[in-house]
C-alpha cells in the first residue's frame, strides 16, 4: 500500500519561496494566469498494512510525530492501495 | 564548569565550540549522539551548530530523535542549562523545548556575515554579563534562520520576557536579518535555563581574528 503525504506551509505562515517563485512565473509572462504559488513537499511510502484505515492512521501518527513540523506546516494524505 | 557538546553527523562547529569553552576555563567533553547519557556532572550542554542530518526533512527534525536527546531532555526539565547555537537552536525548537519554529531566509539564500545584535532582556544566566540594549557583533551562518511563532506566541514571549536577543544595525535600530518574526535572533524558555540564537558567539572569541563579542556571553554561564 501507498501512502502519498504533501506537506506545506499553513496557509497564515508566509511563504518566502512560493512567493519568489510567484514572481519570477509574473515575470515570465504567466501573471494573468497565476493567483498563488505554494511550495511544499512531498514524502512518497510503500507501507505494510492491511487496510486503507489502517494505513491512514499510521500515516497520520507520522506526520504528527516527524513528516511535518505542525506549528508551521499542514499535512494531507493519499492512500493509494 | 562541565560543558557537554553534542554531537550528531554533519554536526561541523563541536570544536571550536569546545575551544571557546576551554578558552574560558571549562572542561568540556564531546558526546556523540547515539550515547544514552550525558555526563553525570553536566552544568551545560550545549548544542553546537552545522547541518545535522544533512538538514533532511526539516533542519533539526532527525536529530531531535537521535539516543542522546532524551537524556538532554530529561537534564533540561530539572532545570539543567541548554545552549543550542545555530543547527543546535533549531534542533531545540523541533524538539519542543523551545517554542517557535524555523523557515528558510525571507531572502532565500545562504547568509553568512557579521550582523549586530541588540541585547533585549539579561535577566537570565546567559546574558547577565551584557546590559539591555548592548549591542555586539557575532557572526552569522544560516539558510534556516527566519524564525516564526504565532501571534499568541510571541504575546507569549514578550510576556515572559523570553526574547533575548534581536537582529539590529551597527547603532542598535531593531532591522530585518532574515525575517524572523519581531526580528528575533535568541530567545529562552519561560523558566530561563534553556537558550537557543542563531548567531555564533563561539565563533567571536578572538579579538586578533576580528571580534571577542562572543566572550562576554558564554562567560555568563560561568557565573554561580
Amino acid at each position: 500500500m501507498k501512502a502519498i503525504v504533501n506537506v506545506a506551509l499553513k496557509k497564515g505562515v508566509l511563504d518566502d519561496q512560493g512567493k519568489a517563485t510567484h514572481h519570477a512565473l509574473d515575470t515570465l509572462g504567466f501573471k494573468e494566469v497565476v493567483s498563488d504559488v505554494r511550495i511544499g513537499k512531498q514524502i512518497i511510502m510503500e507501507l505494510n498494512c492491511d487496510s486503507k484505515d489502517a494505513a491512514k492512521q499510521e500515516a497520520v501518527k507520522m506526520c504528527e510525530k516527524l513528516l511535518a513540523n505542525t506549528v508551521i506546516e499542514d499535512y494531507e494524505i493519499e492512500i493509494i492501495g | 564548569m562541565n560543558v557537554t557538546v553534542l554531537q550528531f553527523p554533519g554536526t561541523n562547529c563541536e570544536y571550536d565550540t569546545q575551544y571557546a569553552f576551554e578558552k574560558l576555563g571549562a572542561k568540556v567533553t564531546v558526546v556523540w549522539h547515539k550515547e544514552t547519557l550525558i555526563p553525570e556532572n553536566t552544568d551545560l550542554v550545549v548544542i553546537p551548530g552545522g547541518f545535522s542530518y544533512g538538514d533532511y526533512l526539516r533542519s533539526g527534525a532527525i536529530a531531535r530523535f537521535a539516543p542522546i536527546m532524551d537524556s538532554v531532555t530529561s537534564f533540561a526539565n530539572a532545570g539543567g542549562k541548554v545552549l543550542g547555537i545555530c543547527n543546535g537552536f533549531q534542533i531545540l525548537l523541533e524538539a519542543g523545548l523551545l517554542p517557535g519554529a524555523m523557515k528558510r531566509n525571507d531572502t532565500l539564500h545562504f547568509i553568512s556575515k557579521y550582523s549586530h545584535l541588540k541585547i533585549i532582556n539579561n535577566d537570565n544566566k546567559f546574558l547577565e554579563k551584557l546590559d539591555v540594549n548592548e549591542v555586539v557583533n557575532i557572526p552569522v551562518a544560516h539558510h534556516d534562520g527566519n524564525y516564526f511563532i504565532d501571534d499568541e506566541g510571541l504575546q507569549e514571549l514578550e510576556k515572559n520576557d523570553q526574547i533575548i536577543l534581536k537582529y539590529c544595525d551597527e547603532n542598535g535600530n531593531i532591522e530585518s536579518l532574515n525575517g524572523s518574526v519581531s526580528q528575533i535572533a535568541g530567545i529562552s524558555n519561560k523558566q530561563k535555563n534553556i537558550f537557543g540564537l542563531m548567531p555564533h558567539p563561539e565563533r567571536a572569541i578572538e579579538s586578533i581574528l576580528g571580534c571577542d563579542d562572543g566572550v562576554k556571553m558564554l562567560q555568563g554561564f560561568f557565573n554561580k
